[in-house]
């Protein structure tokens, strides 16, 4: 296989070689989201362009934050702060399934040697009103990817399904890399005719972990994130009503209650019941968002047929 | 006869599926090409990961068919004749013949003859038409396609006699190839019939087809497997069925983990192998033990013997083990008991507070019913303060399953009470019709409690009643669990009093007349569950309604221990000769009450003893037996009570078989109708008569 790497891959390496693969399938390479999500899917590049027929393949890295799992650096696999890498192809081809059992390929994964799975698994994000069927994929009983065929998106049933791939890629490379604890994880490897040394995961990010689950847990200002949770949500509703609505930007703010909410959660503030509320808050606001963008977009494929 | 092959081949269908749909996939080809008028032979199904495959013996082309429809006489109107030819389609009426009879006269018939049709063109319809229909749990679109299956369609192999019968679903067309294994054989491989689909298949393809052969063999590799190294498979079937949806090509692998593992309750490293992981449990043979080793079923042989597979398995289990250690490190830093206050946080209902909340009220429930049930009120009291703790730790909220026992683990390592730490565990049972039900006193107390406190909040105070087979919040389980509790434990306590219990010491903002009916309900919701705990254990169920609801020494409701065993007895009763007859003489006597009724009023007051010698002996044995009935009752001596019932089968015989009760002496006549009352009112001590069936 032409696709096999030489040798086991560095973290940077391992997110190259995903980017290259997909990008060799045809998908646009984005780059991250500029605004703190839970989840790659939540970028707007799925969820959005996840509605209506127009054909869409991406890829792109996410870095994805969910302050609830922060342990101050001291776990060898939780983090509140932690990268999947994401591949989106709308409408999913029907070699879909060989597409990214290539992508194992290319990674390094020997499938002579490792026992590949599909395990049922159905995915749903009640956030942005979207679900799917599918399965985790499993390597040698891991779970090491997320592979979905999107039904519905902002409560609304997708025109065209999209495949969805997941990979969480820490977990992926803990296991390339034969590496008991993610700190331990090469990042980037040494170079010697440079003179520049090797880099751990550790070295880029655990002194992030510590600081950021010292802020979310101890210092984070529930009264004043609850301000900015108002305002986000406001600010998305007023986009939302324009009398020409904008819903990028609104699905920004949508996005920024999300993760604001979500740090309530983790100061341990929010009781059960308000719990639901504010999820449902959330929900409310994606799903307006996404009803404004699929219609924007129908306003646009009207212009492009006149 | 010819030979019809199906394979729908499509992605990972889910395993637990896979055997209901061969089910129904062939029954919905069998019944289609039935119903086209082909007979069926032999038909089987296989099931897989990836396929589904039907084969069946079928005539090649459905029988001519000849079919006479008769019309209307020679000579109808116009319009009956229309209405004829329209529906037997034909255009004219001299296509009819004419046929005669000498009732009906000159009348036209129609001859309809349906040709036979090629099986091919039945089946081309029939597939996809069984395909758009099928029954999938959950179903899903791909691509662009509507077509809604499983998972994604790959492929379909249609074969009648050898040759393809083509159709298209979803943008797949039927021919005769499909892929094998993914790794040991992808093919393409080329079918002509069945017997060639097995041999590519389960030979250079590498797929066990059957899934039945599949369980086979996963069952025997993994014993020998175990045996080859003095360890014993913990077997379990729903899990083997899994596995069995999960390979293609099944190859079991023994792995290893770290023996400090094996300080984890054992409970925890068999749900984390089972549900997570899916491997079977090993134990060591001669202590009963579990040994430091699973079972994984992998989908392929490896070249290395599937070393790096069983390594690779062995660090995921080690992960997930290395967690369940770290949250019972975690949980133990806190005694049992200071996790009460976090119940709070836990939302039991909206209606009724938190879990804390519940916590308290079974709490004051179960220190008042202690002292009915053998118990140390102090002990239920804490008990049921303990109960739901463990609901909160890091352990439960990550393998719920093992609410109660986890926190008796913590109970019992912090050195607490042996009958406290029983009650954690017991109280949640019994958790189902199969469920052993507590003994010790103190978890009796406090699993009822917990039931009754349920019954009761939902139903008097959220208003969330069981309705059709809704019933989420399984109050039909509590129900059934307190019945077991109490029968199982001969208690005899009065459902009135510890529902209006439940009310006093929990609600004091409420006065009864709040909640007097909810009670009425969840006690006639309780009379159901009685009836339906007789009517699976095999026993008759007419027999609840018709026992008097009234307990004769204490005077107020009849405890369900002893409603269940008048039940019993009463069942007995009317299993005997005695039984049957009095059954027989009662109703004679009602029937006749009730026909005589309608003519008018029935004579008021006791009868006389009456002259003749039939109606005076049964006079005398009911005044007897009345007496006796009653005494019995008073004993609780329901058996007895019977007998003295069954006393009166021989009088009421002879007096029925030898008097005329409607007699035209009109003083003799209502005398009679009042005994009549009498053997009613007589057995209604008893049971109502009227609610037996036969």
């Amino acid at each position: 296989m032409s696709d096999k790497p030489a040798q086991t891959l560095s973290f940077q390496g391992l997110i190259l070689t995903l980017q290259n693969y997909w990008a060799k399938q045809g998908c646009v390479i984005l780059q991250p989201f500029d605004t703190e999500v839970g989840a790659g899917t939540l970028h707007p590049a799925t969820v959005l362009r996840s509605l209506g027929p127009k054909p869409w393949n991406v890829a792109y890295v996410q870095p994805s934050r969910r302050p609830a799992d922060g342990r101050y650096g001291d776990n060898p696999n939780r983090l509140q702060h932690y990268y999947q890498f994401q591949v989106i192809m709308k409408p999913n081809p029907a070699n879909f399934q060989e597409l990214y059992l290539g992508s194992l390929d290319a990674i390094g994964i020997d499938r002579d040697l490792h026992d590949i799975r599909f395990v049922e698994d159905d995915w749903e994000n009640p956030t942005v009103g979207a679900w799917g069927l599918g399965w985790e994929v499993w390597c040698d009983g891991m779970e090491v990817s997320q592979y979905t065929y999107f039904q519905q998106v902002g409560g609304m049933d997708v025109e065209k399904v999209s495949g969805e791939l997941t990979y969480g890629l820490e977990r992926l490379a803990m296991y390339v890399q034969g590496v008991e604890n993610v700190y331990d994880l090469v990042f980037t490897e040494a170079n010697e005719k440079n003179g520049t040394p090797e880099v751990l995961y550790g070295d880029v990010f655990h002194q992030n972990e510590i600081q950021q689950s010292t802020y979310n847990f101890e210092h984070a200002d529930t009264d004043k994130i609850l301000e900015k949770f108002k305002m986000a949500e406001a600010e998305c509703e007023h986009l939302l009503a324009l009398e020409k609505p904008l819903p990028l930007p609104a699905y920004e703010h949508a996005l920024k209650a999300s993760h604001l909410f979500n740090l309530l959660d983790a100061r341990g503030v929010v009781s059960p019941t308000q719990r639901q509320e504010y999820i449902k808050r959330v929900r409310d606001l994606a799903k307006g968002c996404a009803e404004a963008h699929v219609k924007s977009e129908e306003a646009v494929m009207d212009r492009a047929w006149q | 006869m010819a030979e019809l092959l199906l394979e729908i081949f499509s992605e990972e269908i889910p395993a637990r599926m896979q055997v209901r749909a061969a089910e129904d996939l062939s029954k919905m080809m069998t019944e289609g090409l039935e119903k086209s008028g082909l007979t069926v032979k032999d038909a089987k199904v296989l099931s897989g990961p990836r396929r589904l495959t039907f084969v069946a013996d079928v005539p090649l082309r459905s029988p001519d068919v000849s079919e006479e429809r008769k019309g209307p006489r020679v000579g109808s109107p116009d319009r009956a004749v229309e209405g004829f030819l329209r529906g037997a389609g034909l255009s004219d009426i001299s296509e009819a013949q004419v046929q005669s009879d000498p009732k009906k006269g000159e009348y036209y018939v129609a001859i309809l003859n349906s040709e036979g049709r090629n099986t091919t063109e039945i089946v081309s319809e029939l597939v996809p038409e069984v395909m758009a229909n099928f029954p999938w749990p959950k179903s899903m679109k791909s691509g662009s396609s509507s077509f809604r299956w499983v998972r994604p369609l790959q492929g379909i192999i249609c074969l009648l006699d050898g040759v393809v019968v083509p159709f298209e679903v979803g943008g797949i067309k039927s021919d005769d190839t499909t892929e094998g294994h993914r790794k040991h054989g992808k093919g393409p491989f080329k079918i002509n019939d069945f017997k060639g689909y097995i041999k590519s298949l389960e030979g250079d393809g590498h797929v066990v087809l059957s899934h039945d052969k599949r369980k086979e063999l996963i069952i025997e590799q993994a014993r020998k497997a175990c045996a080859d190294k003095g360890l014993e498979l913990v077997e379990d079937e729903g899990l083997l069925s899994e596995v069995a949806g999960l390979a293609e090509w099944p190859v079991v692998i023994l792995g290893d983990m770290d023996p400090s593992f094996l300080e984890l309750p054992g409970e925890v490293i068999r749900l984390s192998m089972r549900t997570h992981q899916k491997y079977f449990a090993v134990k060591n043979p001669k202590t009963g033990e579990l040994a430091p080793n699973f079972i994984v079923v992998a989908n392929q042989d490896a070249p290395d013997g599937g070393k790096a597979i069983a390594a690779g398995n062995s660090r995921v289990l080690s992960a997930r083990l290395a967690d369940a250690k770290f949250f019972q490190s975690e949980d133990a830093k806190k005694s049992l008991a200071d996790y009460y206050d976090k119940l709070d946080t836990v939302v039991f209902h909206k209606k009724l507070g938190t879990i804390k909340d519940k916590a308290e009220r079974v709490a004051a429930l179960a220190r008042e019913l202690a002292p009915k049930v053998g118990a140390d009120p102090d002990k239920a009291e804490a008990a049921a303060k303990l109960a739901k703790n463990d609901l909160v730790t890091q352990m439960v909220i990550e393998f719920t399953s093992l609410e109660g026992q986890i926190g008796r683990l913590m109970y019992e390592r912090e050195g607490g009470d042996p009958e406290i730490a029983v009650a954690i565990e017991d109280h949640y049972k019994p958790k189902g019709p199969s469920d052993e039900v507590p003994t010790n006193p103190v978890a009796v107390a406090v699993a009822l409690a917990d039931k009754i406190d349920s019954l009761f909040e939902f139903f008097a105070i959220a208003d969330e009643q069981p309705t059709g087979s809704k019933d989420p919040y399984a109050l039909r389980r509590a129900g059934l669990g307190i019945l077991r509790l109490e029968i199982e434990n001969e208690l005899n306590l009065s459902p009135q009093w510890y529902f209006e219990l439940a009310g006093k010491l929990n609600h004091p903002e409420l006065d009864y007349l709040n909640y007097a009916d909810s009670i009425n309900q969840v006690e006639g919701f309780l009379a159901l569950r009685l009836e339906n705990l007789l009517k699976t254990s095999g026993h008759r169920m007419d027999t609840v309604m018709a026992i008097s609801d009234a307990d004769y020494q204490t005077g107020e409701g009849l405890s369900h221990f002893r409603w269940y065993q008048r039940s019993l007895s009463l069942e007995a009763f009317l299993d005997s000769d005695d039984g049957r007859d009095l059954l027989a003489g009662y109703k004679r006597a009602a029937n006749i009450l009730k026909a005589e009724a309608k003519k008018g009023d029935l004579p008021e007051g006791t009868p006389n003893r009456p002259d003749d010698p039939h109606g005076a002996a049964l006079f005398d044995a009911l005044q007897t037996a009345s007496s006796e009935i009653s005494s019995a009752l008073e004993d609780e001596n329901f058996e007895k009570a019977m007998l003295s019932l069954a006393e009166l089968r021989a009088p009421i015989d002879a007096f029925f078989t030898e008097v005329q009760v409607i007699s035209s002496d009109n003083a003799v006549r209502e005398n009679n109708l009042r005994l009549l009352g009498l053997i009613r009112d007589t057995a209604r001590q008893i049971a109502d008569f009227e609610a037996i069936n036969g």
